[in-house]
Parts: C-alpha cells; structure tokens; sequence
C-alpha cells in the first residue's frame, strides 16, 4: 500500500488571480533569502515577496495578489514559461501554501513542473488561444470562475467552453490518488538491485 | 545492430533501471548525488518519517556553499550571519552524521560550490549520472556526464533509491565551429547561444554542444557553457569528453588509478555521438563572429554584445515580448537604443559556479595586474572552492587583487544568491560573473549585468561598463 502523502486531486472550481507576466523565474516566485528554512510550511508569507511588497515594507496595492478577492482565489493565471529558473521546491510549496491549487499558462519550466506535480499543485498547459480567451473574460469579469478536471484533464472556462490539458499520465494518477512518486520507487527494489548487480559504481564518495 | 545514437542516448539508455512505458515514466539511476544544506533538509525529514535509510551514502555527497558566509575565516570556524543559516548548516551536519554521508563541511578543506568541488574531486566523470538539487547541476555535462537538477521531493527520492522517475527528454544539437576573436570567452558563446535559442527556447530537450570552437576549449571553459544550459531552459548539457577531459580528470582524489585508469579511458572513449546521430533540433553559431557579450534585462536571454545597443521593446515579435522587456528595461533603468559602454556601476563580482574557477581567476587578474579598482566601486572575488583558492594564492593571484583594491573572499556561492550576507543594496547596479540577472538575484532592487571575468575586470578598473578589447 502507497501512503497517501498529499490532499488529492480531483476537480478545483475557483476563481483566479492573473498575473499576466511572461518567464516568471522562481526568484520572483519565492526570493532566495527565505530559502533558509528547513519547513516545508510557512512560504505563503513571502510568496512574490519583492512584488507585492515595495522598499518600505508597504503592500503594492496595483499588484494582484494584494487584491482583496486573491485570497479566495485557487488557481493562478500567469504567462508563458512560467517558473523558470532554479530547482527551489520552495516555489510550489509557497504557493500551495499561499493557498494556490494550480497554475494555468501556457508552457512551464522543466523542473518546476516535476515540482509542482510531486508536491501537489497541478501545472496546467493551456493551448496559446485557450489561454488568451481566458485572459479576456477574466478581464470583463475578474471574479469569475473557472473549473479543472484532472480525471478528464480540461478546463471549462467561464464561458462554459472546456479545453483540454495534458498531464503525464503517471503523475497525474499520483495527484487523483494522493500518492506519491517514492512508494513507487521503493517498490522497485528487486529491479534496482538488479541493476546495481550489473553495472560498477563508478565513484565511492566515502 | 543498434540505430545511431547521440551521446545523450547511449547514457541514457545504460542508466535505465526500468524503461518508460505510456503509463510510467523510466526508472533511470544516478551514479552521484551531490546535496547542499538548501534544498535538502525537508528530503531527510521526510526519509527520516518514513523510516527509509539512504541506499547508497557510497555514492551520495555534501558540501556547504549557499546559505555560507564568504567572510574571512581566520578566526576558526567562521561566524555565520544569522541564526536560520547557521540552523541550515547545522541541519546539513546532523543529517549527514546520522544518515552517513560524507560532508565537505566549512573546515574541510575541500569544501566549496557543489558543481566546482564534483569536477576538482575527479568524482564527475564520463558517461555518469549525476544528479543534485540545484539547477545548475548542467555542469558537470562538461565531462560527458548527464547530470541535471532536481527538487527536493526527488532528492529525497534520489536518497531513499538511487533512482528517479523521468520521461526520456528530447535532444538539440549545438554546434559551435570556428576560432574565437580576442577577448571573447566560454561565458560569451553560451550567453550568446542563450541570447539566440531564447529563455525557455530548450525547455524539454538536452544539449549537446558539438564543433570545432568547443573541442578547442579546456575543462573549465566547457563546464561554463554546460553550466548556463539551463537558462535556455534545457534539462542538462552535454560535450563529448576526448583527451581534454581525461587530462583533467587524471590523478584527482577520486578518479580511477591503475588498471581501473586504462580500463575507464577506454570505456569513455565511446563516448561520442555517432557519426550519423540525428538530434531532434539543432542551432548552429560561428565563434568567430561573435564579441564579449552582455545581459541588459532581467533574464540572461536578454543579452547583446558589449558595444551593441539596448533593442527597442517596439520590435519585439509579440505583445506579451515587448511588455517583458519593457518591464525589463524599467528595473534596469535602461533607454531603447543605448549603449551600455560606460554605464555606471557600484559592484563588481567574480564568482559562482559559472565562473570561479583558477583559469576565471587568472583572467580577471591578468586584467587587474597594475590596475586598481576604481573609486566607488567595490569588487569581490570569490573562489569557487578551498582548493581555487589555494591553487589561487600559490600564483600570487590574491596579491593581485588585493592590491588592486578588491576584497579576496572564502569559497561559496556569495553575491551570485544573495543569501549568505554579500549581496546589492536597492538601486545599485553589478557586472557580475555569474549566471543570473533575475530581479532581486543579487539583493532586493538590485541590477545585474552577466558578462565574462575579462569583462567584470575590466568594469572594476574603469568604474563603469567597459570593453576588455579596448584596454590598453
Ligand atoms: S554559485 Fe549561484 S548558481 Fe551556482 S550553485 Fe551557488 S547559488 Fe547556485
């Protein structure tokens, strides 16, 4: 039996925060100084950090995350190749625990991605005209609402128009169940003998 | 009789534990794990809950480098800023001590930045795995090692297995041929390539940098390319190890000696792409066109060479470009159409694991020698490793340095993250040798300009933006 180690995912119907910036790296997601903790929880408080927050510490009230509707908001709109940059898992974990479920854009950096998808924040690649049309309805009606189904992988815009997303198929049966990767790969320890019985290491670090 | 293949086929094809099917990815093993104290200590939490042992600590190594003051150490064991780090560090120790892992801590001598202490050890060698949790783990592909960055869930899963669960990425050639101009460098080829495959142009694929301008570059040079593959987005970088790269590794603590030596070479000399390999996307570019390169924007795509000129946002392909670049010419304080010659700036940095290695440090020196830094700009040099910097000190580099007016640092990661003390106050403006210009990389409001050690020394001695070339 695989542990569930996280909430799973089945459907997410939210309202959005868009933040329309193209190559949003994980260094605006989440700064390295806060990169000093050994928590997983508690990165919410410093999600976009130098964004939301200007030199003297006041809120910006023009950015989107500091509008008073984000906080109900699950589900974040950004552009394209969004969390590029470095490894930091830190990323997903601030905004999960920000209170965010899912990015929706149009394409995601490699590493993110894996990230997000193994701590539970589902990274959803829209199509670049199925991304457009929900900019636009989210700027004629910014509270509106917008449901994704992993079970059928699409997303019904507020126009009740659905399009589809593409979620590898492994990690997506992780997300519906609550698994995770690790259960997995300890399963599969008769074959990673196996391959440690034919191949040498080639290095011995102690 | 097996199709072509590229170099990253045959690695990648000898590392699979378990092959991908549509509903699984591969299980591919990692013949090294390299761990730093940031982005580990929640994967030994979660081992330590499960009650999961590490499989192989024989293959599993440490080191302190970002969370690490590169303040002086004479006084012992170095002060450490404030008390997070100083619990970060301390994480790292017990975690190490009760899963029996070897660390390079901070009074090992051969502590330093993860991705310089793998290649000086001769632990990163052809043809391996390795993984770590850090993006620019793309590194040691300079030996003709698929090594690639991970997040902490999958450290933690490297810890507990061995193994990680990946889809096979796709693969692009580079090719690079032609002899390189005066003054122009590795950190100018790859930030050119970057500038022309885009931020996110290799997202998915593995690089392979092949052609003339590459075999003629040292072990230092190629692992500044590999190193920055993932600017461009790319999953790893690889360069086919030859003579170049044996030469490096021989005689390091941890490479093979004997019998075990002759043995490895040969096995390594298989690897290189065959003759007639396909690749599923390829760019070319020609060294000798190229000139010092520089970032002027907020990602290291956006770069021009030195005496070009800021690109107008107006001629962007779309929308969305010309609003990222407009936002990036804000932060910057940059105009449309200008020169970045002789832009002021308050901090120069020789460092990071793109560029702190002797042969940067020799550079930036040969630049330095009977110069001195100019006033109101601070410079710091940071080796990237104990070794470097002793290396650095026999030569007499320090005294270079130090009498030009720059300050001689210990080994770490320093300026180039920004979370261990050295970093910029709001406003000021670097050249930096490092590999990103994100907003705030460097400390809140920071500016960053990515350039070479020649460019970066240059800089220090001009007190503002300068072409090495034109140096008398
Ligand atoms: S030097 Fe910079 S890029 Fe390299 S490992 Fe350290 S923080 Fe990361």
């Amino acid at each position: 039996m695989r542990a569930k180690v996280m909430e799973p995912f089945t459907a997410l119907r939210s309202s959005c925060v868009v933040l329309p910036a193209e190559n949003v790296d994980t260094d605006q997601i989440i700064p390295a100084r806060f990169l000093k903790t050994i928590e997983r929880r508690g990165l919410g408080a410093h999600l976009f950090a130098d964004w939301r927050v200007d030199a003297h510490g006041q809120p910006r009230p023009e950015f989107p995350l500091n509008s008073p509707d984000a906080r109900d908001a699950s589900i974040l709109v950004a552009g394209h190749n969004f969390g590029c940059g470095s490894s930091r898992e830190h990323a997903p974990w601030a905004l999960l625990d920000f209170g965010f479920r899912a990015v929706i854009s149009t394409g995601f950096a490699d590493i993110f991605r894996n990230n997000a998808l193994k701590t539970g924040l589902l990274p959803v690649a829209l199509s670049t005209s199925a991304h457009s049309t929900l900019l636009e309805q989210l700027a004629e009606s910014p509270r509106a609402q917008v449901t994704i189904d992993l079970e059928t992988q699409t997303a019904t815009l507020p126009d009740g128009t659905a399009h589809a997303f593409v979620v590898d198929p492994f990690a997506r049966h992780c997300l519906l169940n609550g698994v995770d990767e690790l259960g997995f790969l300890l399963e599969q320890d008769a074959a990673i003998g196996a391959y440690e019985s034919t191949h040498t290491s080639r290095v011995c670090t102690r | 009789m097996t199709s072509p293949r590229t170099l990253f086929e045959k690695i990648w094809a000898n590392h699979l534990v378990r092959p991908e099917t549509e509903s699984t990815p591969a299980v591919l093993y990692a013949d090294l794990h390299l761990v730093h104290e940031v982005t580990s200590p929640q994967a030994f939490a979660e081992l330590r809950s499960r009650g999961a042992p590490v499989r192989r600590p024989d293959l599993t190594l440490a080191t302190m480098d970002h969370s690490t003051p590169t303040t002086p150490r004479s006084a012992g064991r170095l002060h450490v800023l404030d008390a997070q780090a100083s619990a970060q560090l301390e994480q790292l120790e017990t975690n190490c001590e009760e899963f029996g892992i070897r660390l390079f801590g901070l009074d090992d001598s051969r502590q330093g930045i993860v991705h310089v202490i793998g290649p000086e050890q001769g632990l990163t060698q052809p043809g391996m795995t390795i993984v770590c949790g850090d993006s620019h783990t793309s590194t040691h592909g300079a030996f003709g090692a698929l090594a690639f960055g991970i997040g902490t869930s999958e450290v933690g899963y490297v810890l507990a297995t061995q193994t990680l669960l990946q889809r096979q990425p796709r693969n692009m050639e580079v090719r690079i041929d032609g002899v390189l101009p005066r003054g122009v460098t590795a950190k100018d080829i790859i930030l050119a390539i970057i500038a022309k495959v885009g931020i996110g142009g290799a997202t998915g694929h593995v690089l392979e940098y092949t052609g003339s301008a590459i075999r003629s570059l040292g072990m230092e040079e190629r692992m500044t390319i590999c190193n920055m593959s993932i600017e461009a987005g790319a999953r790893a970088g690889l360069i086919a190890p030859d003579d170049t790269t044996f030469d490096y590794i021989a005689g390091r603590p941890f490479a093979p000696t004997g019998a075990d030596w002759d043995a490895a070479v040969v096995r390594w000399r298989g690897l290189s792409p065959d003759e007639t390999a396909s690749y599923d996307r390829s760019v070319r570019l020609d060294a000798a066109g190229l000139a010092p390169m520089i970032t002027f924007g907020t990602n290291p795509s956006m770069a021009i060479p030195i005496d070009g000129r800021v690109p107008y946002p107006t001629d962007a392909g779309s929308r969305a470009e010309r609003a990222d670049l407009d936002k990036a010419l804000r932060y910057m304080a940059l105009e449309p159409g200008q020169s970045l010659l002789g832009r002021a700036v308050d901090v120069v940095f020789v460092g990071s694991c793109t560029n702190s290695r002797i042969s940067d440090l020799r550079q930036a020196a040969a630049v330095m020698r009977g110069r001195h830094v100019a006033a109101g700009v601070r410079m710091l040099v940071v080796p990237g490793s104990q070794n470097v910097k002793r290396e650095a000190e026999a030569e007499g580099l320090d005294r270079v340095f130090l009498e030009a007016g720059a300050e001689w640092r210990e080994a770490g990661c320093s300026m180039c993250i920004a979370m261990n003390g050295d970093q910029l106050e709001p406003g000021q403006s670097a050249v930096s040798t490092s590999n990103r210009n994100f907003e705030g990389r460097q400390g809140k409001g920071g500016r960053t300009f990515l350039a070479s050690p020649l460019t970066a020394a240059a800089t220090a001695v001009s007190g503002a933006i300068a072409d090495v070339r034109s140096l008398s």
